[in-house]
């Protein structure tokens, strides 16, 4: 039997954060936050923080957190990193902003191995701005942008980075995709996060994780169904695993 | 002692002995050699450097270092400038310091890589979104370009404001004697991200624009009380003020030289700040004088603008008239702005104001 544990906030949230009802950014916010607490990371922490609903984090964060512009944090993490080895730098950032907008930095910083930690929420679709259609979106998906759903014969077909990380880039140290569907998949997730941390810690090289996100408001779903649809549409095609572990040789 | 070196080598050098351990940017002609220096002597001095996929990574990288703490480099020149817009503006907003070097190239879209100064306007007015000005440094040798350095990065931190090192290709390109100054101790900025907190950084969903409009608006007026700079020669007699920076400030000192020995009554006032404009070396002017003239290359008459506005209020009871003489790219040899100047002195060319 499990102890009963103490419900605690994480030493650096100061303040409730504007997710919507049913999010899965607060789960992971919080997973995150954990980590760091359990690899004693507390006063070592920067945070580069995408445009969109993952700007929400900066405002329940007390610790140092920069806005980057619109799919520009792989590139500010860098600078950040490049005069900061020793500090953790980890970007916080959406589908839209990882991939979408902010595709040449993100590729580029894991083509050149920063060692820095990309989480990237995704919920396949722009939730900030009322759910268009982003990299991620699914075939078939509607949202605003694509009404009748994704066409993919004519706007690409949903990428899968932490997959293309752990093929193509050798000295990648981790790849990995979780998602919050249910308490077993959370601690999961929570161990992707600190494999990823823990590798930046040791220099090891980039680290990389998503996170399959549920997105009520946007996805016209009930919480509970968002978290059905994550199971039964999106892990068949994103599946949830590491592709990349730490001090594995490439394939 | 001086010694021969190529524009934009010694400029590298400066910036890295003026304290800049930061550089990422893109190649551009006629910039690169800035970043081909700084490639390998950054490291050197305990610095980092990244080739960046884009300006646009450029200069978020620069962001990115500059909010650790550490005097950030990017260099570039006409379409380069343009993709780093944002990134300025975020610097600005955020009263994040930093130098960017631009070394301008002459023309509109990709352009040409002929030197000019057709972006006087973007660098001057803030050339991305929102309502910030950097401040714009215009040196008109390599010698002061290098001296330049120092200033630059000490304005920005004392500002929190991007400082614009306008240049020209050809301040890049060509070879020049200098000396340079000697190395400078840094250390990282008070604000600096340290992953510690210890700087408790405003978040953007607690600030205020309006609070910060009146700080904004106080540190621009300091800026415009203290900062400007300028050289000027002969303007308290003269007939003809000539304005113009940079290189072919040099050459129309050379003219202004050449005109007065042949008895016409000119001067010249050269901006070294192109923002602030230096309105206090217009404050000089003889209250007589006849008309403000530009030298410039660019096609349409950019500085005219500003000429044209600080004689208007520095001699308030006289319409004095402003003309441009606009010379697209190159730099004008002396006798062309001889010969101009006898054409405006003639009736023959219309004023722009």
């Amino acid at each position: 039997m499990a102890a009963t544990r103490e419900r605690k906030v994480p030493a650096l949230v100061d303040k409730p954060m504007d997710f919507c009802p049913g999010c899965g950014h607060g789960i992971v916010s919080r997973l995150i936050m954990e980590a760091l607490e359990e690899l004693d990371q507390l006063d070592n922490i920067i945070f580069p923080i995408g445009v969109g609903c993952s700007s929400n984090l900066g405002a329940g964060l007390e610790c140092d957190r920069l806005h980057c512009c619109h799919g520009r944090a792989g590139a500010v993490a860098t600078g950040m990193k490049r005069v900061s080895p020793d500090t953790l730098v980890v970007s916080y950032q959406g589908d839209g902003d990882a991939y979408n907008i902010g595709i040449a930095e993100t590729f580029n910083a894991a083509y050149r191995n920063e060692n820095i930690t990309v989480i990237v929420i995704n919920n396949t679709n722009f939730g900030m701005t009322g759910g268009q259609m982003s990299l991620t979106t699914m075939e078939g998906q509607k949202t605003s942008t694509s009404i009748y759903g994704r066409d993919c014969s004519v706007t690409g077909y949903p990428i899968r980075f932490p997959e293309i990380v752990a093929r193509e880039f050798p000295g990648a140290a981790y790849a990995a995709r979780g998602t919050v569907t249910n308490p077993a998949n959370i601690n999961k997730l929570k161990g992707y996060i600190k494999n990823a941390l823990q590798a930046q810690l040791n220099h090891e090289g980039y680290s990389i994780v998503e996170v399959l996100s549920p997105c009520p408001i946007n996805w016209g779903l009930t919480p509970v169904k968002a978290m059905e649809r994550i199971e039964k549409e999106l892990i068949p095609y994103y599946p949830i695993g590491e592709f990349k572990k730490r001090g594995e040789e490439q394939k | 002692m001086a010694e021969m070196m190529k524009g934009n080598e010694a400029i590298a050098e400066a910036a890295v002995r003026a304290g800049a351990r930061f550089y990422a940017g893109y190649p551009i002609t006629p910039s690169s050699e800035i970043m081909e220096y700084l490639s390998w002597r950054m490291a050197e001095v305990g610095g980092s450097f990244v080739q960046a996929e884009s300006e646009l990574a450029g200069i978020n990288m620069v962001i990115g270092a500059s909010a650790c703490g550490v005097r950030a480099l990017t260099a570039s020149s006409g379409p380069g400038i343009s993709l780093k817009q944002e990134g300025i503006s975020t610097l600005c907003d955020e009263g994040l310091p930093a130098v960017v070097i631009t070394q301008v190239r002459y023309g509109n879209g990709l352009g040409t890589l002929f030197t000019a100064q057709c972006d006087y306007n973007r660098e001057t007015r803030g050339g991305g979104q929102g309502d910030y000005r950097c401040i714009v440094l215009c040196p008109s040798s390599v010698q002061e370009f290098v001296d330049l350095m120092l200033p630059a990065y000490e304005l920005s931190e004392k500002y929190r404001i991007v400082v614009v090192m306008m240049g020209e290709g050809t301040l890049g390109q060509m070879m020049e004697p200098v000396t340079l100054p000697d190395f400078v101790e840094t250390k990282r900025t008070p604000w600096a991200l340290t992953g510690k907190y210890d700087y408790k950084k405003i978040g953007i969903f607690e600030r205020d624009s309006r609070k910060e409009a009146v700080e904004l608006r106080e540190k621009y007026a300091a800026i415009k009380e203290n900062e400007q700079r300028w050289f000027d020669e002969g303007v308290e007699d003269a007939d003809y003020v000539f304005v113009a920076y940079g290189v072919p400030g040099r050459a129309t000192l050379g003219a202004i030289r050449e005109l007065r020995a042949e008895g016409e009554k000119v001067g010249l006032i050269r901006p070294i700040t192109a923002w602030p404009f230096p309105e206090k070396a217009f404050a000089k002017i003889n209250p007589a004088c006849k008309g403000v003239i530009t030298v410039e290359e660019n096609a349409t008459g950019q500085l005219v603008d500003d000429a044209a506005l600080y004689i208007k209020k520095t001699h308030k009871d006289r319409n004095i008239p402003a003309y441009a003489l606009t010379y697209v790219y190159n730099t004008p040899p002396i006798r062309s702005i001889k010969a101009d100047y006898h054409r405006i002195k003639n009736g023959e060319v219309k004023e722009v104001y």
